[in-house]
């Protein structure tokens, strides 16, 4: 199959939805320039103009308002945001008026809109450029929370977002635009709410959210080399979240870490800590262990990121303590660096 | 000349009495909802609604009565909303702040200051996509004009010129505090008119001034495609929230109320309707009309079943 990358597989995926239906448009600050969202939005002005891509005043908050007024009268938006830091700024949007539209209305009305919102880190991004806050949209009723971490589940699961009759937040790790994948021409859907193995294993279960799935695979190899053969789970979407899929996979290597993307205390790990010993406690020969960033805003210098932010090594280290393995020599081991292609700026 | 005149005073009247009742029952705490009372604006929504088409849509806040009642004309699902019935609105869910009536064109109302304007520019901007011809009001009070949303929002909906009249219902008080003390310029309506739209301004109770002044905004809005911003004074009868007044707390006077209380709306267009010779028995009748039925719905929502608590999960998402 062809091999597309996952920036690719974002525009296509929204290329193919407006052909289809004429209700959705994309918009957002600096949609349309000549960035265009870090090339995630190509072809969509010049396909189909103005009136359906196109750029804001620098409102989050408001124009996030507007897409709920949008989405309620007939149109289909898909908001976009190139930080997630300044999503916030539309947290009363999101926590005080979409999220509740249904509801308040008896479930007459859906709220067809999504929001696109980049998340990353790197190269000095520091503390207002690096959030990635998943869990605190997941916290709250009457939203959908979409990571996609493979090309495939980008382009399907959006448009399974852009098809869907409400609020989606869709979370996309900017290290992830340049990774490759087998991605089908043919439009489809990936149903939200249905996780993937990306890796069978049978010693211990790692389930790992967006970036953190590239460092839970890369750490999966080298264990595997050692003989431990890592079970790597990417629920894909938080909320809804399938429990199942974790559960089975517990069940059989009786033993669980979560690798975030995000920092740990009320996090989403935690989550999936709890539904673990809830639901499966008997089968857990050690207690789960969470991995991810430090309890601190991110730092700028390098040397001080790469302590805030976990990697393969950091999910070496916690399978050899819960296996009780003797530590294995990571010296020859060249880890992931995003400063071997990008030279910023972001 | 004289039916638009009945029918703005059927509008005030229904919105006044189905208030009263409210005032009647509450004590009775079955209705166990906040109620933001609108007694005192009965002009201002009544005569924007009129001027409106039918299908033209509208939004408004937690101090909404008497926008749904001037948009639905109805109270049986209202009452049931407010006794938390499952013949409600919403089943319950949303009680007094959260009213809409999708189908009649209110799309909802928000217990957030100014949250609803950013939504109503959006409702207009597909509106506008969709070349219906639909116009959008949204409805605040001047507590909105404090919050940075309501700038965004004017600021993009005359950057993209979309169909939308912005209605301030100015009754000077943020829940108890004064515009003077929250506000950093004179006139709101100077700084409007400084974007790209269409400023219309009135301090009246009389319902007919309102109504012509929507309908003259309409027409320009139709001329330029420019949005209005309209800015009507009025006096909030009662206390921020609840039935009862509050002049006893003394951040205002009885007097001051007593000065509105004199042009009090309800009873000028009735008076109008005379002076129109309207007959006193015609009056009478209407009035007895909407009096029984609101009676009648009443008695419909205490009747009513709540709905089984499995309720409680549903319409998270949209019910397919």
């Amino acid at each position: 199959m062809r091999m597309i990358t996952y920036c690719d597989a974002l525009n296509e995926a929204m290329l193919q939805e407006m052909e289809r239906d004429d209700s959705i448009f994309v918009y957002g600050i600096g949609v349309p320039d000549h960035k265009r969202i870090f090339d995630s939005t190509c072809n969509i002005l010049e396909k189909f103009g103005s009136e359906r891509c196109f750029d804001t005043p620098l409102a989050e908050d408001s124009m996030t308002g507007f897409a709920l007024g949008a989405a309620i009268n007939g149109l289909r938006p898909i908001h976009i945001h190139i930080r997630m830091d300044f999503l916030l700024l539309a947290m009363n949007q999101i926590a005080n008026m979409i999220s509740s539209f249904s509801y308040g209305c008896g479930g007459k009305q859906g709220v067809p809109l999504v929001i696109r919102v980049v998340i990353g880190r790197g190269w000095g991004q520091g503390f207002q450029h690096s959030k990635s806050m998943h869990a605190a949209f997941a916290h709250i009723p009457g939203l959908k929370v979409v990571l996609p971490t493979s090309p495939s589940d980008a382009k399907g699961l959006l448009i399974a977002s852009i098809r869907d009759n409400n609020p989606v937040i869709f979370i996309e790790h900017r290290w992830l635009y340049w990774q490759k994948g087998e991605v089908q021409e043919e439009p489809y859907e990936i149903p939200i709410g249905k996780g993937n193995i990306v890796r069978k294993g049978k010693d211990l279960t790692i389930v790992a959210t967006s970036w953190m799935n590239i460092e839970a695979l890369h750490a999966a190899k080298i264990l595997s080399d050692h003989g431990v053969e890592i079970e790597i789970i990417d629920p894909r979407t938080i909320s809804p979240l399938d429990e199942q899929i974790i559960i089975e996979s517990v069940k059989k290597t009786k033993h669980l870490i979560v690798a975030d993307n995000d920092w740990i205390y009320c996090g989403f790990g935690s989550e999936v800590a709890a539904i673990v010993s809830e639901k499966c406690f008997g089968h857990l020969k050690a207690p789960v262990k969470r991995i991810g960033f430090a309890q601190v805003p991110c730092p700028t210098a390098r040397h001080l990121e790469n302590k805030f932010y976990p990697n393969a090594e950091t999910v070496v280290r916690e399978v050899e303590q819960m296996l009780g393995l003797s530590r294995i020599d990571l010296s020859s081991e060249s880890f992931y660096s995003h400063e071997n292609r990008f030279k910023g700026p972001f | 000349m004289k039916s638009l005149n009945v029918e703005l005073y059927r509008k005030m009247y229904l919105i006044r009495r189905a208030e009263e009742k409210i005032q009647e029952h509450y004590h009775e705490d079955e209705m166990k909802t906040p109620m933001h009372m609108s007694m005192g604006e009965e002009a201002i929504v009544a005569g924007v609604c009129h001027a409106l088409k039918e299908d033209d849509q509208a939004f408004g806040t937690y101090r909404s009565h008497a926008l749904y009642l001037a948009k639905t004309m109805e109270t049986d699902d209202f009452f049931a909303e407010m006794y938390g019935k499952s013949t409600g609105i919403a089943r319950g869910k949303s009680g007094s702040m959260h009213l809409s009536a999708i189908n009649k064109g209110l799309l909802s109302c928000s217990a957030i200051v100014a949250s609803n304007i950013p939504v109503a520019v959006g409702a207009a901007f597909a509106n506008k996509y969709k070349k219906n011809g639909k116009k959008v009001a949204v409805f605040f009070g001047d507590g909105a004009l404090d919050e940075g949303i309501f700038w965004e929002s004017l600021n993009s909906a005359c950057l993209m010129k979309v169909p939308v009249i912005f209605v301030c219902e100015d009754n000077d008080f943020a829940v108890h505090t004064r515009r003077k003390c929250r506000t950093g310029y004179d006139s709101i309506c100077d700084v409007a008119s400084k974007f790209n739209c269409n400023v219309f301004s009135e301090s009246t109770t009389d319902v007919n001034r309102v109504y012509n002044l929507t309908s003259e905004a309409i027409r320009v809005m139709d001329e330029n495609q420019k949005p209005c911003f309209m800015h009507f004074r009025y006096y909030r009868y009662l206390e921020h929230v609840g039935i009862n007044e509050d002049f006893d707390a003394g951040y205002r006077s009885k007097e001051e109320y007593l000065q509105w209380f004199k042009k009090d709306p309800v009873a000028l267009q009735r008076a109008s309707l005379i002076e129109l010779s309207v007959g006193e028995e015609y009056i009478e009748e209407i009035e007895k009309t909407i009096d029984s039925s609101i009676s009648q719905s009443i008695e419909r929502a205490q009747k009513a079943p709540f709905s089984d608590t499995s309720e409680v999960y549903e319409g998270v998402f949209k019910c397919e």
